[in-house]
Order: structure tokens, then sequence, then C-alpha cells
């Protein structure tokens, strides 16, 4: 009883807080009101799940999942080591990487263009994580089938994105660069490429997240005995839910830093851009 | 309508580059085939044996044309080997939780639109929960909600609600946003109360958002029924076929499910473009 009584006066306050610190305009509130919702979520589920009785094999309080995060560290990190940087940044570079050389490519071709569009972006709604078990079956179980799963995955969002930011600078611009008798490639380079960069980093941005779900999902499929994947699997067969959620959070965070670095490196990179200058 | 060559060039590039790397992968078998059988072949036969083998590493697409001809048309739809049959099992798991969503998503739209609290405090966690891998962790949720003696479908559901109610949330709040402060004052002289300038203005204004965002979900929300299948296998769905494709190396049957996805989410993106399309004229909107 205490427990539910407890964390919903916690609530209560919290929300009265908020109110407050969004009404008076509070310096920081910004940074504030979100982190306490966190927060209050938190307490919350801590209280109603001690509160209940909720058993942990269902849902473990966040306190449990902290505790496995601190005391199983070097597990977590060599899962993390193994499903991120072997199997999803191997693969985020590759498929990014040559979908934007092979944009650049048929950018010549206003007749490919004109046909490669719809269709990627048809097959960029498809669930392509179905070609997991395929992936698995070609590459073998270790990272590389991982790395293909992702690559398949970020390559058509990717190649949709470059396609549509090479046509973006206006035909003011392009003729400028004329009347300068500017060569294709200097223009690609000078003009092209950097109106395409908002469009690039719009697919670099959806792609971080593809390329951890797909790095993760593969491993159900067969994989060595190390990778998130593969630990939330056998975790949930053993019934110790603290470990999987521990999991979670490490997945969490590190899908919200990837997307944060490469949101950053935009900023710097287009800072030009409308969307990026200071709001007055 | 100019654009109909270009694409079917695009098409035709992919599947002849389908079949080139069906030739050269599914080639090493044919030719170990070929040697413990103590023949030697030519290149046209080799070319031939790598279109017709029974467990190719992948299979030539008229392969796969042929088996989902075999499970569609001409097995019964209440069989168990029926594509059909899987596939309306992913479908209604995909419609339940494309309905959750859309209802979540519009809900939470409004209060963010109508609550500067909401605004500040929910919105940056619907925007990082969406970088939360959530398809690589539906089984363990799916497998919670099945012992909390919860159906089978509404366990599918809720994935597929996850997916599917974030592009709605977002357009939704741009939508009920899009209204300028000229038409809002001008609700404002008729003197109409917030309730009138909500069901009058803002949510007509937000109708080509709604379907711009409908679209994406829809995606979305299959691709979710087809991973939470992926642990909720013993009943069927598209997702419970490219299990038990990849657990007996079956790969045409793999390739058939993921075409049958495809085609089902062609379908629905399709229907819903349909559905946007008489909506908007209706409501005057269409360009």
């Amino acid at each position: 009883m205490m427990w539910i009584l407890g964390s919903l006066v916690f609530w209560a306050l919290a929300v009265v807080l908020n109110l407050y610190l969004v009404r008076n305009k509070v310096a920081g509130a910004g940074f504030i009101v979100p982190v306490l919702f966190g927060i209050t979520v938190l307490v919350v589920w801590e209280g109603m799940v001690r509160g209940f009785n909720v058993s942990p094999v269902l849902l473990p309080p966040p306190s449990w999942v902290g505790v496995a995060l601190v005391s199983k560290t070097h597990i977590l990190w060599q899962d993390l080591v193994q499903t991120f940087f072997k199997g999803a940044l191997t693969g985020y570079f590759i498929g990014c990487g040559s979908a934007v050389l092979i944009a650049i490519a048929i950018d010549r071709s206003p007749f490919l263009q004109r046909g490669l569009l719809p269709v990627g972006n048809f097959i960029a709604a498809l669930p392509i994580v179905g070609l997991a078990p395929i992936m698995v079956m070609w590459f073998g179980f270790d990272w590389h089938s991982k790395a293909a799963v992702v690559v398949a995955m970020v390559f058509f969002p990717m190649l949709v994105n470059t396609v549509q930011g090479l046509q973006a600078s206006d035909h003011m611009q392009r003729d400028l660069m004329r009347t300068y008798a500017a060569s294709y490639w200097a223009s690609l380079v000078k003009l092209r490429l950097p109106a395409a960069m908002p469009f690039i980093f719009n697919g670099l941005k959806i792609s971080t997240t593809l390329a951890l779900i797909g790095a993760i999902v593969a491993e159900f499929f067969g994989s060595p005995i190390k990778g998130m994947g593969f630990r939330i699997s056998t975790e949930v067969g053993r019934l110790s839910l603290d470990m999987v959620w521990a999991e979670i959070t490490v997945a969490a965070i590190l899908g919200s830093a990837f997307y944060g670095i490469v949101a950053l490196t935009e900023k710097r990179l287009t800072f030009w851009h409308p969307s990026q200058r200071k709001q007055r | 309508m100019k654009s109909i060559l270009p694409i079917l060039t695009v098409v035709a590039a992919i599947f002849a580059i389908w079949y080139a790397f069906a030739v050269i992968l599914n080639a090493p078998w044919a030719y170990s085939k070929a040697e413990r059988a103590d023949k030697t072949l030519s290149f046209s036969e080799m070319v031939s044996d790598t279109m017709a083998q029974d467990k190719p590493l992948l299979p030539a697409p008229h392969q796969v044309a042929v088996e989902i001809w075999k499970t569609t048309a001409l097995k019964n739809v209440t069989s168990k080997r029926s594509l059909v049959y899987h596939g309306w099992i992913t479908l209604q798991a995909t419609a339940l939780g494309f309905a959750f969503g859309i209802g979540l998503g519009i809900i939470l739209a409004v209060a963010i639109v109508y609550s500067r609290v909401m605004d500040m405090s929910v919105m940056p966690w619907i925007i990082a929960s969406q970088t939360v891998p959530i398809l690589a962790i539906a089984p363990m949720i799916v497998v919670v909600l099945a012992a909390m003696q919860v159906d089978d479908i509404v366990a599918k559901g809720v994935i597929s609600m996850y997916l599917s109610f974030f592009p709605v949330v977002v357009g939704m709040v741009k939508g009920l946003r899009s209204p300028d402060t000229m038409l809002l004052d001008q609700m404002k002289t008729y003197s109409a109360s917030p309730s009138q300038a909500f069901w009058k203005l803002r949510l007509p204004a937000s109708a080509p958002y709604l379907f711009a965002s409908l679209k994406v979900g829809v995606a979305a929300s299959l691709i979710g029924a087809v991973v939470a299948e992926l642990s909720l296998s013993q009943n069927g769905g598209l997702g419970a076929r490219l299990l038990a494709g990849s657990y007996y190396g079956q790969t045409i049957q793999i390739w058939s499910a993921l075409l049958a996805a495809a085609t089902l989410a062609a379908l629905m993106v399709f229907a819903i473009s349909a559905i946007e399309k008489v909506t908007l004229r209706r409501m005057g909107m269409a360009q």
C-alpha cells in the first residue's frame, strides 16, 4: 500500500511542479520538464510493481534493471561490441556509402532517376527485416550476416533521399554554375552535393535506428553466443527479465546516442539550412 | 504516366540482377552435384540446373512465382499451407495494431497541441521512443503479454501500434498546428468556441497530414506484425512462414512469404491513397 500511495503522491507532485515550470517559463524548463516526466514514469513503475507484487518474471522493477546494468557490465559491453560495432556500424557505413555512390552514378540519367524513385520508395516501405534468415543462411552466424541485413535495410531509404537531394538545387543556382563555366564535377561538388546535405542527413538519421534494429533482429535467426539479440532471446527463455530490460536500456541509450551524433554532425555541416538556424 | 517506361526498366533490371545472382550463388551446388554423379556440366546445363534446385541459396524469380501460385490459387484458403490463410492472420493483427496506433496517435497529438505541459514533457520522449529498436525487443513483449493471458492478436497488435503511432503523432501535431493565425483569428471573430475551432478548422486542416502519415504508419504496422509473429509462430501468419522456412532451409518458402508481405504492404498503401484521394476531393483539398 505504501508503495502505491507514495508513487501516486510523487506523480501528483511532479505534475504540479511541471505545470508551475511551464506556466512561469522558468529558465531551463525545456530540459527539466521532460527529465522530470521520465523520472516520474520510473518511480510510478517501481511503486506499482512493488505495491501490486507483480511477479519479476513479468515486469521487473527499474531498480533491479539498474542492478543488472551495473553488475553485468562486462557481458553487456561484449554484446554491444558484437552487435553494434561489428554488425550495425559496418553495415551502416557500407550501406549508406554505397547508396550515396550509386545515387551519384545514376544522377546523370534522368531516365533511371524517374524509374528508381518510385521503385526505391516502394522497397523502402517493405519489411526488409524478413531478409534476415536468408542473410544468415548466406553469410553464416557471425557478424557478417548482421552487417549484410543492415546494408539491405539502410540502402533504399538512403538511395531515395540522396537522389531527391541531388535534385534539390534550383534552376537559378544551376544556371549560375553554368555561367561560371563549371564542369559537371565542379557543380556537383560545389553546389549540388552541399544542397543535398539536408536530404542525405535525413536518410542517415532514419538509417541509425534501422541499423540497430536490423543487427539485433538478425541475431534471432542464429548468432554466436554473444550479441544483444542473442542475449535478449536466451534471457527471455531463462525468465531473467531484468537482464533483458538491461539490454533494452543499453539499446535505447545506444540508439539515441547514435541518432544524436548524426544530428549533431548535421548541425555542424548544414548550419546554413533554414531548419538549423537559431530561432529568434 | 510518362514514368511508366523508366519504372519498367528499373524493375526489369532488378529481375535481371536477381537471375544473375541466382546463377552465381547456386552454381557451386550444381557443380558439386554433378561431380558426385561423375558428370561434367556444360555452361547451359549448369544454368538450367541453378534455376530448378530444390533448396537453392537464391531461388530464381519464376520458382518463387510458381510457389506463390501453388500456395494461393491452388490451395484451399483455409488450409494451413495457403499463403492467403497466413496473410489473413497477419492482416488482422496489422489492422488491429494500426487502429490502436491511429487512436493513440490522434489522442496524443490533440493533447500535445492543446497542452503546453504535454508538449514539453511528452514530445521529447515520443521522439526518443522511436530510437529504441522496438522490433528487436518485440519477442519479449509478446511473450510477457502472452503470459498475462492477453489474446495473441492483441499482443501482436501492441507491437504494430508502437511502430505506427509515431508517424501519426508527428503528422497530426503538424496538421493541427497548420492553420495560421489569420484563420484562427477568423474563428475568433465568429466567436467560435474552442471546440468549434477544433472540429471546424483544426481537424479538417489536418486531413492531408494525417493521410501522409497513415501511409508511413501502415507499412510500419505490417512490419511490426510480421516480426511479432516470429515469436508467436504457433498460430501462423507470414512471420511464422518466414521462421519455418528458415528452420527447414526452404528458401523458396521464405521468398514467397516475403513477397506476400510486400504485396500486402503495397495493397494497404494503395488502399489508403485511394481513400485519401476521394476524401480530399470531397473536402475540396485536392490539388
